[in-house]
């Protein structure tokens, strides 16, 4: 089942280069439309009894213990499902972007879904090692190919850096290897077992080696200086790729191979990481409220975002472990549809300087009101996703040290001056030239719009069938780790 | 042997071609041989039988690493079929290649001190020749002019070693050699030392490590391209089988003694030779720095693994030769037609010949070590045969040196993609394309598929 997952959007990714250039995209959206129907059998077909399922286990590379072992638990399966909704998303509103050379554009981003899909299922180290870096290759090429201006430099940086980290995890998956017994395996059960026998300063050196490679992914400050300059000149999709999927794959690593793996090393250095998370939350928010330019405010929003699930994470606690799965879910839905509406502004007044805008909401009530939406979601208001998550999140600090999680809620408030002043100063206030004559949301937009505000509030009112997916997996996981 | 004689034959077979004016048929026919003489090697597999009075032995590893130069070969002759046919001495040349795929042969299969000599002879004085081929430019004169006197001068080192390891044991053959040292534990006379030393240090120079390798660079960029493809892939493998048979059969039981200098050897390869390479402005010396920066992963192994690194070091050449190869089928389409070999011909090659940019891209991607390309796999072996072994500080080196790798390559990515075209659409010919699609899919092949190489 999930080999079909994996493998259908590279499948489609090469089917692309019969369709016609002017067809593409459609066809991009319907193979990814089918990815997601097949992603739904996994959700109806989950025991929610925390176990592995849907595995497939077929012997790769003999010689060095390698297997093309996948499988998914709830944790899995959800992430594996916010990739399969929003890359149609993601596609969809795209269409209104003539990228020269389709078929690769749109073939990319078939491949990255490919790789992410890949990441979240892999249960082999070498094989969840693959998927890690063939997910880079493709966005790489997306942000290079089709990017702004200045792209060459700021993604080359974004590569290395990303690269850094990556090979570092490789160093430590080989050191966790070579403990296994003889004719080793990169197997995950395997791992947790040797990852425990460990003692408590290998794991707390060990810890670094994966640690680093998956805080340069969330970023986690001080590791996020690749990511504000990538997100700005990074086409708007690669925006959404990077920030609505990519970044979760450096959460999920935290969950799946980083705190079941080195138990010890992880609370040998959980507060230092948590004071990293929390120092990135202080400093993304506060960065977010100087900026001028709207994709830049969103990526230092993002920054501040992951910091708090990060944070949660770190708590080892299931109320955190809990709270950072529907918080990735929610900032994925909430970031595309921010970038989403910055970009349809982009387009009808070739602006993203906020200070340049003013009065849209006279023009377009539609929008604005859409757009009121999503703010609320993600300044976390009650009754919307984004609630759910930081309660839950800032919750498990508070529990693990009062200050911290004090400092944590401060998320909130820092979030709703810059996302309030953002939305003031570009829908309120008088139009000016550049706004003045503004269409409002066509019936394409509405499409992609529309279910993302549903899906806000829906989560955000009944957000228990989501939670109970993860629940016993996330209790399983911190089994593994008392043990 | 068998295909030796075969590939001999070739040789002297090309030569006569020139006299019964076939030359229209000499490619395609030296491209068979190769085939027949790669497909009797793969019959002899298992077969390991000694000549000469074991002075030559073709066992599995010899095998295997003949299999992969006449694999090389094969693609090579195939992809340099369109230089020779603008070659007036086209069969001299041929001939020339052919010898230098003899003197690989022999390194990969040698048992005997004197039968290294030849090998490398053998090999080194058909390249001299080639590498001045180009008459009338003067840089490619100057590459045969260094070429030749550093070339010498390592053999004499090479020499004077064996001569050296003769005086300590009376013996040549690698076996009886080391036998005799594990028979005297301790009571070596320190010129023996000396001899493995100065074998190791010619041997260092025909696999251009640092700080061997300043000829690399000149002779590489001198050089005509189909000859510089040649040095970088047929002579390297066959420079590293010597290298892997001396330190296996012969020199592993003194390891003590060259350890230390094998291991500075292989990280002032990987550092300096990367870092390096970054300042390049030529495409021909920016690969002939990566290619001496690759030698480093290869020492590495080497130093770590000694006999058991094997596979590792015969995995890491196939995976970079064949990226190595697609490499220099681009580079030669495009420096046909610009008549320069800087960086900025590369400049909107994406939007110049879409395929050919694809296919440098994933090359490059391949020796940067990016999966799940054979590059990354390379990289991945010699990393845990380090650790398995304990040197991990060296494997962060190696890490280190692989992100510079990844800028340096990744400068003719951007070029390829992000930069303007600098000329008109290029076109490629059928067989070029099919050349390259094939060592497209042997380089995912060998990715995916590692099996295919590591059971061996």
């Amino acid at each position: 089942m999930i080999v079909v997952l994996i493998f259908w959007p590279l499948a489609a990714a090469l089917l692309l280069f019969a369709a016609r250039p002017a067809r593409v995209k459609q066809w991009a959206f319907v193979a990814s439309l089918i990815e997601l129907l097949a992603s739904l059998i996994l959700i109806f077909r989950l025991d929610k009894d925390g176990s592995v399922q849907f595995v497939t286990r077929i012997p790769w590379i003999d010689s060095l213990g390698v297997d093309f072992y996948v499988g998914a638990d709830g944790i899995s399966v959800l992430l594996v499902l916010l990739t399969t909704v929003m890359v149609p998303f993601i596609i969809l509103s795209s269409f209104d972007h003539p990228y020269q050379k389709p078929h690769s554009f749109y073939g990319l981003v078939l491949v990255m879904q490919m790789a992410l899909v890949g990441v979240f299922t892999a249960r082999d180290g070498f094989l969840f090692y693959i998927f890690w870096e063939l997910a880079l290759i493709p966005i790489y090429f997306i942000c290079l190919i089709w990017g702004g201006d200045n792209r060459a430099k700021v993604t080359l940086k974004f590569f290395i850096y990303t690269l850094a980290g990556s090979l570092l995890m490789l160093v430590g998956l080989i050191f966790l290897y070579l403990h296994t017994p003889q004719t080793h395996t990169f197997n995950i059960q395997e791992l947790y077992r040797v990852g425990h026998s460990l003692s408590a300063t290998q794991q707390g050196f060990y810890f670094w080696l994966f640690f680093v490679a998956f805080a340069i992914k969330m970023p986690v400050f001080p590791f996020h200086t690749w990511q504000p300059d990538t997100y700005t000149e990074a086409p708007v999709q690669g925006t959404m790729l990077l920030s609505s999927i990519m970044l979760k794959m450096g959460v999920y690593g935290l969950i799946r191979w980083l705190i079941p793996v080195l138990p010890l090393g992880v609370h040998q250095w959980m507060f230092t990481a948590i004071v990293l998370s929390v120092i990135g939350i202080v400093y993304g928010s506060a960065i977010a409220i100087v900026q001028k330019d709207f994709k830049r405010l969103i990526a230092y929003s993002s920054l501040a975002h992951v910091g708090l699930i990060a944070a949660g994470v770190m708590t080892l606690s299931k109320i955190g472990i809990q709270g950072a799965i529907i918080q990735m879910i929610s900032h994925g839905i909430l970031v595309f549809a921010l970038l989403y509406i910055v970009d349809i502004i982009f387009s009808r007044t070739k602006t993203r300087i906020i200070s340049e805008l003013g009065g849209i909401r006279s023009q377009a009530p539609l929008l604005a009101t859409v757009f009121t939406v999503v703010m609320l979601g993600s300044v976390a208001l009650p009754l919307t996703s984004g609630f759910v998550g930081e309660f839950l999140l800032i919750n498990a600090l508070v529990k693990y040290k009062m200050a911290l999680g004090s400092v944590a809620g401060l998320t909130i408030i820092l979030g709703s001056v810059y996302m309030f002043r953002a939305y003031q100063r570009s829908m309120l206030g008088e139009s000016n030239s550049l706004t003045r004559v503004f269409v409002d949301l066509s019936r394409r937009e509405k499409i992609v719009l529309y279910p993302i505000v549903v899906l806000i509030i829906v989560i955000g009112i009944y957000p228990s069938p989501v939670l109970s997916i993860s629940e016993s997996a996330v209790t399983n996981l911190l089994q593994i780790v008392s043990h | 042997m068998n295909a030796l004689y075969i590939i001999c034959g070739l040789g002297v077979a090309s030569l006569v071609t020139e006299l019964l004016n076939l030359k229209k048929w000499l490619i395609p026919f030296i491209v068979a041989g190769i085939a027949v003489a790669v497909a009797i090697l793969f019959r002899d597999w298992n077969s390991s039988v000694h000549y000469f009075h074991d002075m030559l032995i073709f066992d599995n590893v010899a095998i295997e690493f003949s299999i992969l130069i006449g694999g090389i070969a094969f693609f090579w002759f195939w992809m340099a079929a369109s230089y020779f046919h603008e070659e007036t001495h086209v069969t001299d040349q041929a001939a020339l290649v052919l010898f230098v795929i003899v003197g690989a042969f022999i390194l990969t299969s040698f048992n005997n001190m004197a039968m290294l000599f030849l090998g490398i002879e053998i090999l080194s004085l058909s390249l001299y020749v080639l590498a001045g081929s180009k008459k009338d430019s003067l840089l490619s004169n100057e590459a045969a002019f260094k070429y030749f006197l550093m070339g010498s001068f390592a053999t004499g080192f090479l020499l004077m070693g064996i001569a050296l390891l003769y005086g300590a044991t009376g013996f040549f053959h690698l076996d009886k050699i080391s036998a005799y040292v594990i028979a005297h534990p301790g009571g070596m006379p320190v010129f023996f030392y000396a001899g493995v030393l100065l074998v190791i240090v010619g041997i260092s120079f025909k696999v251009s490590a640092v700080p061997f390798h300043f000829w690399a660079p000149d002779v590489y960029e001198g050089s005509p391209t189909v000859i510089t493809a040649l040095m970088a892939t047929v002579v390297k493998v066959g420079a590293f089988a010597a290298f892997f048979r001396l330190i296996a059969y012969c020199f592993f039981p003194v390891q003590s003694s060259y350890h230390i200098i094998l291991l500075v050897i292989a990280v002032l390869t990987l550092v300096l030779a990367n870092v390096t390479a970054v300042y390049q402005s030529n495409v021909k010396r920016m690969l002939a720095y990566s290619s001496v920066g690759h030698a480093g992963y290869i020492l590495l192994a080497l130093v770590s693994g000694g006999a058991a690194a094997g596979n590792t070091i015969l995995y890491y050449l196939a995976a970079y030769s064949v990226a190595t190869l697609s490499a220099f089928g681009v580079l030669i389409q495009i420096e046909f037609r610009s008549h320069s070999s800087n960086a900025d011909i590369f400049d909107g090659l994406f939007k110049r010949n879409a395929f050919l940019a694809v296919v440098m891209t994933i090359a490059l991607l391949s020796l940067a070590g990016i999966p799940p390309l054979a590059g990354f796999l390379g990289k991945y072996l010699v990393f845990s045969l380090a650790m398995q072994n304990g040197y991990e500080l060296y494997v962060l080196v190696g890490v280190v040196t692989s992100l510079i790798g990844v800028y340096y390559y990744f400068r003719v990515i951007v070029a390829m993609f992000f930069k303007a075209p600098a000329s008109e659409p290029l076109t490629t010919s059928f067989s070029l394309k099919l050349l390259l699609l094939l060592l497209l899919a042997l380089n995912l092949a060998l990715g995916i598929f590692p099996n295919l190489v590591l059971v061996l």
